[in-house]
């Protein structure tokens, strides 16, 4: 390395980097995530308590009616272009609740269309929400496992 | 009635959104990526309902704490126990994807769908 | 004994080789940028008219090297060396344009620095006499790269302020030593850079990545051809950025070869507005070849500039370097161009 003619070391270029690198703009990110994330949630109680009132569903099924009405809005804004403004917006206020994980598996499925309808949009639809999936799954049967040793 | 539902709503969108807020500070404070944060809360939410400690908060909060993920997490969690109670230990494996079939279906069906109509496009335009 | 060679890593052309034509074809975001007018091309929309983004890109770089052909009032058949390449996976921008040229083809990859990777080396063919014509081309397009190296386009992430932005663009330049045309521009001198990596993991901070190599090129092209930034009008780097131009600046000042800030320019800045929300600037191979082609030559050809250096940067990591926690490396080939207009005149 000593052969360059750059004689900066990474500790002394990381501080250097560091202080030209402009600051994320923190408040700005927190306020904006969390009234995005709070409207989504608050637009999943009103689907929730339709669900429970109106057609009379049980509490379970009325959050699972959440899950599935916000999915199909996230599925048409993400087709129509308008979900990755919102993402670039609301930051974590979009990605944490089920719209991002929605958005996460229709965008790949919509950009790899073009690479066939089975390699390309069946195959990477899982390509980023896979590991969601993957992890929450096991754990939860690493769980259940447990609970069945324990009270069976 | 109505001041119940607001105070409802209200603590639906604080908790929301605090769940929400936390996923941002991490996002910018430890350079951890979404897909990375994601997968912190749906283990996160796991552990937590399998503790007994997430279902509470949804008596409180109710979509405030089942839409964000780590409210998948509790589904997942929650339907791997209800399973095991009536099904024995091959509950361990059906509950949690029987609970949480709903979203990852709809997910699954509307993703394909709207990627058959429509098509990719510029950002930002 | 090679006797052309100046020291470590410079090479003097004594030929001096004539950039014969340049020609540039940007997407419309770029053509909205403040250098949208001296583009030659400006696509209506990002596909321009193709079933994919790819067949876009690829449809770029051929408009470019034809446009650049004609202009110098050539013919597809007497360019005898094609060179270039691009972001993709296995530069198929570059080598399928080169199905429809048919001409002798070398691929190149240097990341965004290939258009100056290109014009090193194929000064360095036209100067050494094995070639009289040679087509350089280089280019990038923003959804291509951005479904390859990070996320589909629909995905709502965010982009953090150090992101730089993957300009749509191609621009083909022509060199030979038989120009038909007035020349735009002599490459008198080319310097071919070293790796360096400073231990940049960020994939968000190319410029900060690619910043300590292009310092090294231009202190070994300025050691080597005992020249200082005064003697040059103009140097400019490919796509450091904001990021990366700042730290160049500071980096040079250590080592004691201070830029004037006025002299030293970045493509990645000049091809966008502040107000194109681009955050840190523009990056991509289309970056510098675009902008040389566009709004450096016919800025030398007029003799506004004397002597320059481009510079292009690269940044050449890949998504599983990156996945596997390699830092990023960085690499810069530095070209020195001067005015066809001879000193004295104008």
């Amino acid at each position: 390395m000593n052969r360059q003619k750059i004689h900066t070391d990474p500790i002394h270029y990381n501080q250097l980097t560091k202080q030209v690198s402009p600051p994320s703009k923190l408040g700005q990110g927190l306020l904006r995530s969390f009234w995005v994330g709070g409207v989504i949630c608050v637009l999943g109680q009103v689907i929730a308590d339709v669900g429970t009132g109106l057609l009379k569903m049980s509490t379970t099924d009325g959050y699972c009616l959440t899950a599935i009405v916000l999915v199909f809005l996230t599925a048409v804004l993400t087709g129509i272009g308008v979900f990755d403004k919102i993402g670039q917006y609301a930051g974590a206020g979009s990605f944490v609740p089920i719209t991002g994980f929605a958005n996460a598996m229709v965008s790949p499925a919509v950009e790899f269309r073009r690479e066939g309808m089975v390699l390309g949009l069946g195959a990477k639809l899982f390509t980023i929400a896979g590991p969601v999936l993957v992890y929450g799954i096991s754990a939860s049967v690493l769980v259940g496992i447990i609970y069945a040793i324990l009270y069976h | 009635m109505v001041w119940q539902s607001m105070w409802m709503y209200l603590k639906v969108f604080v908790v929301g959104g605090a769940l929400c807020a936390i996923g941002e500070l991490l996002c910018l404070l430890t350079k951890l990526t979404p897909a990375r944060i994601l997968v912190a809360y749906i283990l996160t939410g796991v552990a937590l309902s399998a503790f007994g400690l997430y279902g509470p908060l949804v008596d409180f909060a109710g979509a405030g704490a089942t839409v964000p993920l780590t409210g998948f997490g509790h589904s997942l969690c929650q339907g791997v126990i209800h399973g095991v109670q009536e099904r024995g230990w091959i509950g361990a494996f059906c509950g949690g994807l029987t609970a949480t079939a709903g979203g990852i279906a709809a997910a699954i069906f509307f993703g394909t769908i709207v990627a058959l109509v429509s098509k990719p496009r510029m950002k930002g335009r | 004994m090679a006797t052309r060679r100046l020291g470590q890593q410079t090479i003097c052309l004594p030929m001096k080789p004539a950039i014969c034509a340049g020609a540039a074809c940007v997407g419309p975001k770029e053509g909205e940028g403040p250098l949208g007018a001296v583009f030659d091309r400006v696509m209506e929309d990002e596909l321009y008219g193709q079933q994919s983004f790819e067949l876009a890109e690829r449809q770029m770089v051929l408009d470019a090297a034809r446009m650049a052909i004609q202009k110098a009032r050539f013919r597809e058949s007497d360019i005898q060396f094609f060179m270039g390449g691009d972001l993709l996976n296995q530069i198929i921008s570059a080598s399928f344009a080169a199905r429809e040229l048919a001409v002798p083809f070398i691929g190149l990859y240097g990341a965004c620095s290939t258009m100056s990777e290109g014009l090193c080396l194929g000064s360095m063919l036209v100067d050494g006499g094995h070639a009289d014509h040679v087509l350089c081309v280089a280019s990038s397009h923003f959804c291509t790269a951005e479904r390859q190296y990070r996320f589909p386009l629909e995905y709502g992430n965010q982009r953090t302020p150090t992101a730089q932005w993957t300009v749509t663009g191609a621009g083909a330049t022509l060199l030979s030593l038989s120009p038909r045309t007035a020349p735009m521009a002599r490459i008198t001198h080319v310097c071919m850079g070293r790796v360096v990596d400073l231990g940049v993991t960020d994939a968000n901070n190319m410029g900060a990545a690619m910043a300590p190599a292009a310092a090294d090129t231009l202190l070994s092209l300025f050691e080597d051809t005992r020249t200082a930034p005064t003697d040059y009008d103009l140097i400019v780097t490919g796509d450091l950025g904001q990021i990366g131009r700042s730290l160049l600046l500071k980096l040079m000042l250590e080592q004691g070869m201070p830029l004037k800030e006025n002299a030293c320019q970045d493509c990645g800045l000049l091809i966008y507005e502040q107000e194109q929300d681009t955050h840190a600037g523009g990056s991509g191979c289309g970056c510098s070849a675009s902008v040389l082609n566009g709004y450096l030559l016919p800025r030398l050809q007029s003799g506004e500039l004397r002597r320059i250096i481009f510079m292009s940067t690269g940044a050449l990591m890949s998504t599983t370097s990156s996945q596997q926690g390699e830092s990023i490396p960085g690499v810069a080939h530095a070209v020195v161009l001067e005015s066809p207009v001879e000193k004295g005149k104008n």
